[in-house]
This record gives structure tokens, C-alpha cells and sequence, in this order.
């Protein structure tokens, strides 16, 4: 009979792998506990109603007023100042990156890497570094302004173009590198003829998808004062001017789906 | 062989696509640091200020950690709740814009473009509309978190379901399935490795991006750190920022770990 050939020992292993799905049903149902309990929900105010109400009032009758009044304080201005802080930002980033990309690329097959273990280290250190407090930082050293929301752009999306950079390296084609090599090129010869032309498209196109991630946090950097468009944003909210809020909302889609479009667009043609 | 050289039409022979987007960058560039008031002599003039911020912030004042230990649960109690929410209003969404399950284009591409605009709303004005309707607290948080991971994991969730093998599915639908059931069935055993790793990366990034929300009132660490900051009290910044590195990094680990077992 087939029953008999499972044998005493292996009685244990049966049962574990039949039921080991309750263990995880049991974390899960732990950690939500946990989650649920833990919030105390402050539930919704009174005035929640009527706030909602009056934001989508706002939403539905933007202050078309605010467009361009050629005060340099208008939404055309500030969305293209959010833009021109994103873009500045990326392009110094894109270029502090390239030498922790090399850094931190693991070029050996060894396990543990030392060169590359700690370059990926200090790049997942920038990522975490939260961006508003960059930002705040900056503003102590330049004082308010876009100036800070550029260096606050461009110190933290190192991090993580960096990452992509460095993956790529690790991933790209050695064949042009071989050949130059086995021509007789020295090392630079290498970089400049092999490495760079090979590694250049995809380099473009993770800046252009950062850019399109750089684009939103501008526009929200403005919230702690470094430029842009969030700090109209801010303003208005706190002061309940519903209708600003909806046109500033209005700006603040409209360029990311144009940017995000445009972004998508080169990078289909590049890689 | 051929004595002369290949013909070379002359927006070749005179590089001028490269030429014109060179300019075009070097445009935009000037353009966009006239335009910030980009100042490299101010930033050098005022970096003692910045270096005395620094090694302010390089002396963490190890005991406020037990003060904010509990604030940092809350941030990832409101990560776990607001992408679970998020992660659970995707999934019909997420149906319905799959190309191979609705043949109705403009269902789906209105229910795409709807998507794409819910994705467009950065994190924190989210948080800062949230807390104007919720109030000051973490329930603004876990909704803007929701929101948030809504639009991203709806559009993870669609590529990942237009990739399916379309046997199963064709399987039920000859034997006269109904809709629900060939999702059920045919659907959603095929995907659900895919969603729980997709889940987990949200979650990820839920924990980093709520971490933040608080500057703003929505709950969680963030508002001790608009606090220390406000107090120009940088060694308990300092804290704060290492104790939510460590969250991060531990989150992510167990995140990454799950996933491998799961794909």
C-alpha cells in the first residue's frame, strides 16, 4: 500500500509541510493586530465635512486669476522655477554619480567585496537620508530659496542614481572593452572609446527617470522653503484658500504628465 | 573594395543632432540656474555654518531614543495600514485596466488615465491636504499613505496581470465560467506571488515616505523631527535620522528576503 512507505521519521516533515501556512497566517494576523491596535484613530473632525466640501469647491473653480500676473510669483513662473530645480539638480547629480557608480560596481566574482561593499553602503546612506531635511540644511547654508532645493536635488538623488548606475556597469557588455583591450589601448583608452559609448544610453535614460521622480519631490521641497512651487502651495493651504490650492493642483498634474510623457518618450528612443 | 567614402547625408556629416541637443542642454542649463540663482561663491562663503551643522548633527544625543521608539512603531504601523488599504483598493483597478481581461478600450483607457493622474500627486501634498481634512494625526498619514501606494501598486499590478498565460482563463471561459470565477481561478493563482512582492516593495517604500509625512502633522517620526529641526536641536535630528536609517534598512531586509522566497 502507498500509505506504508512514508516511514516514522519523516512523519514530522509531512505534517510541517502541510501546515506551515498556518505559521505565516498567524504572523500576518499578528502584525495587523499590532498595526491596528497600535494607531490610535483620531477619526474625523467636524469640520472634515465641510473642509472636503470646500476643497472640491476649489478644485471645481480654480483661481484662474493666479495662472500669470506677471508678478514672478504666478503659477507659469513658479512651475517652471519647480522645472528649472529639478533639471539643474538631476544634471549635477547625474554627474557626482558617475564616479560612485565605478565606486561601488562589483567587478570581481568574489562574495565579499570591499571596494564595492562600501560604495554601496554609502550610496543607501544617501537614500535614506530623508530629502526635506537636506533641504534644511541647505537653507541654513544658502539661505531660502531654489538654490537650496537644487543642492538638496542633487546631494540626494546620488543615492539612487548612483544604485542604477552601478547595476548597469555590472551588467553592461565587456566585448568593446576586450576589443580595445586586445588592440593594445591602455586603460583610458578603454574608458573614453569602449566603456563610455556602451554604458552613455542607459546613463541618459536612468537621468531622465530621475528627473521625472526629481520633478515631483521639487515640487514638494518648497514646503519646508527651499523654491518652487510648494510654497505657494503651503500657503494657500493654510490659510484655507481652496481655490489657489486647486489651480496650484491643476499646474502641479498638468506638468508631471507633460514632463513624465516627454521623459518616456526619449527613453523609448534611447535604449 | 570601394575607393571612396560612403555617401553621408549632411545632417550626418555635420553632427548636427548632437550639436543641437548639445545646445539645447547647455541652454536649459544656463536657463535654469539663471532662474534658481545658483551661486557657488555664497554656498563656499557660508560652508562654516554648514560644517557646524554637521558635526551638530554627527553627535547624536543618544537619549532621546527611548522618546521617539514609539513614534517609529506608529510610522510603520501607518506604512503596513496604508499600503494594505491602497494594495486592496488597487486590485479591481488593477482588473480592469489589464488589457487581456477588458476589451473595452475606453473603460480602460479612462481607467488608466485616472491612474496615471492619481499617480502624478506627489507624497507629501497628499499629507498636506489629508491633515487640513483629517486633522493633525496619523490618520491623515495611513490616508495619503493609502492613496499613495494606490496609484503605484495599481500600475505594477496591471503590467504583472497583462503577462499572464491566457490558457487557464480560455480553459474556464469555454466550460461557461462567469467573470468572478475565471478571476478567481484562472487569474489571481497566477499573480498572487507576483502581488505579495509587489506588495512588500510598496511597503518599502511606504516606510521610507512615511517617515516624512509627519513634517507635515500626518503621524509617525516625522513630527519629531519637524520638532528637533524647529528647536534647531540637531544631535536629537541626529537620532531620529539614524534610528528611521536603522527601520528602513531592517524593513528592507526582511522585505528583500520574503520576496526571494516568494518569486
Amino acid at each position: 500500500m502507498m500509505q506504508t512507505t512514508i516511514s516514522k521519521q519523516s512523519l514530522p516533515l509531512v505534517i510541517w509541510r502541510r501546515w506551515h501556512w498556518l505559521l505565516w497566517v498567524v504572523a500576518v494576523a499578528v502584525i495587523y493586530t499590532w498595526a491596528v491596535t497600535g494607531l490610535h484613530f483620531t477619526g474625523l473632525q467636524e469640520s472634515a465635512a465641510s473642509v472636503s466640501q470646500s476643497i472640491v469647491h476649489g478644485l471645481v473653480q480654480p483661481d484662474w486669476a493666479y495662472v500669470y500676473n506677471g508678478s514672478g510669483e504666478d503659477l507659469v513662473s513658479l512651475v517652471l522655477q519647480t522645472l528649472a530645480i529639478a533639471f539643474l539638480g538631476t544634471f549635477i547629480s547625474a554627474l557626482i554619480s558617475v564616479p560612485f557608480a565605478f565606486w561601488a560596481a562589483r567587478g570581481g566574482r568574489e562574495w565579499l567585496h570591499l571596494r564595492s561593499g562600501s560604495g554601496k553602503i554609502i550610496l543607501t546612506l544617501i537614500r535614506t537620508f530623508p530629502e526635506i531635511v537636506l533641504a534644511i540644511m541647505f537653507i541654513k547654508a544658502v539661505g531660502p530659496g531654489s538654490y537650496a532645493g537644487v543642492l538638496a536635488v542633487s546631494i540626494h538623488s546620488i543615492g539612487m542614481l548612483g544604485k542604477l548606475f552601478s547595476e548597469a556597469i555590472e551588467n553592461m557588455d565587456r566585448g568593446a572593452d576586450e576589443a580595445i583591450m586586445s588592440a593594445g589601448g591602455n586603460s583610458g583608452q578603454i574608458f573614453v572609446l569602449a566603456t563610455l559609448p556602451t554604458i552613455l544610453p542607459e546613463f541618459i535614460s536612468y537621468t531622465l527617470y530621475r528627473f521625472e521622480i526629481a520633478v515631483r519631490s521639487a515640487s514638494i521641497l518648497g514646503m519646508v522653503g527651499a523654491g518652487g512651487i510648494g510654497t505657494p502651495m503651503i500657503f494657500a493651504i493654510q490659510t484655507r484658500n481652496w481655490p489657489r490650492v486647486g489651480i496650484i493642483l491643476l499646474g502641479i498634474v498638468l506638468m508631471v504628465l507633460v514632463i513624465d510623457t516627454l521623459s518616456e518618450q526619449l527613453r523609448k528612443r534611447l535604449v | 573594395m570601394t575607393s571612396q567614402a560612403p555617401h553621408q547625408p549632411w545632417l550626418q556629416r555635420w553632427h548636427v543632432k548632437p550639436i543641437g541637443w548639445t545646445i539645447l542642454l547647455v541652454v536649459l542649463l544656463v536657463a535654469s540656474s539663471r532662474m534658481t540663482g545658483v551661486d557657488v561663491g555664497m554656498f563656499l562663503s557660508n560652508l562654516d555654518q554648514f560644517t557646524a551643522l554637521l558635526t551638530r548633527l554627527s553627535q547624536p544625543a543618544w537619549d532621546y531614543l527611548p522618546v521617539i521608539m514609539r513614534p517609529l512603531y506608529e510610522t510603520i504601523q501607518m506604512a503596513i495600514l496604508g499600503t494594505t488599504i491602497g494594495a486592496a483598493l488597487a486590485l479591481p483597478f488593477a482588473l480592469l485596466a489589464a488589457g487581456n481581461l477588458v476589451h473595452n478600450r475606453w473603460l480602460r483607457s479612462g481607467i488608466r488615465f485616472w491612474l496615471d493622474l492619481v499617480r502624478t500627486l506627489p507624497d507629501l501634498l497628499l499629507a498636506a491636504i489629508f491633515v487640513a481634512i483629517f486633522g493633525i494625526g496619523s490618520t491623515a498619514g495611513v490616508v495619503t499613505l493609502a492613496i499613495f501606494s494606490f496609484g503605484m501598486v495599481s500600475k505594477l499590478f496591471y503590467e504583472v496581470i497583462e503577462t499572464i498565460d491566457m490558457g487557464p482563463l480560455e480553459a474556464l471561459e469555454s466550460v461557461g465560467a462567469g467573470k468572478l470565477t475565471v478571476i478567481w481561478y484562472a487569474v489571481l493563482p497566477q499573480i498572487l506571488n507576483q502581488f505579495v512582492s509587489y506588495f512588500l516593495y510598496t511597503l518599502e517604500i511606504n516606510v521610507r515616505a512615511s517617515t516624512v509625512l509627519g513634517y507635515l502633522g500626518a503621524g509617525g517620526i516625522g513630527v519629531f523631527l519637524q520638532r528637533s529641526l524647529n528647536e534647531f536641536n540637531y544631535s536629537q535630528t541626529a537620532v531620529i535620522i539614524l534610528a528611521t536609517l536603522v527601520v528602513v534598512m531592517v524593513i528592507d531586509g526582511i522585505s528583500n528576503h520574503l520576496r526571494r522566497v516568494l518569486l
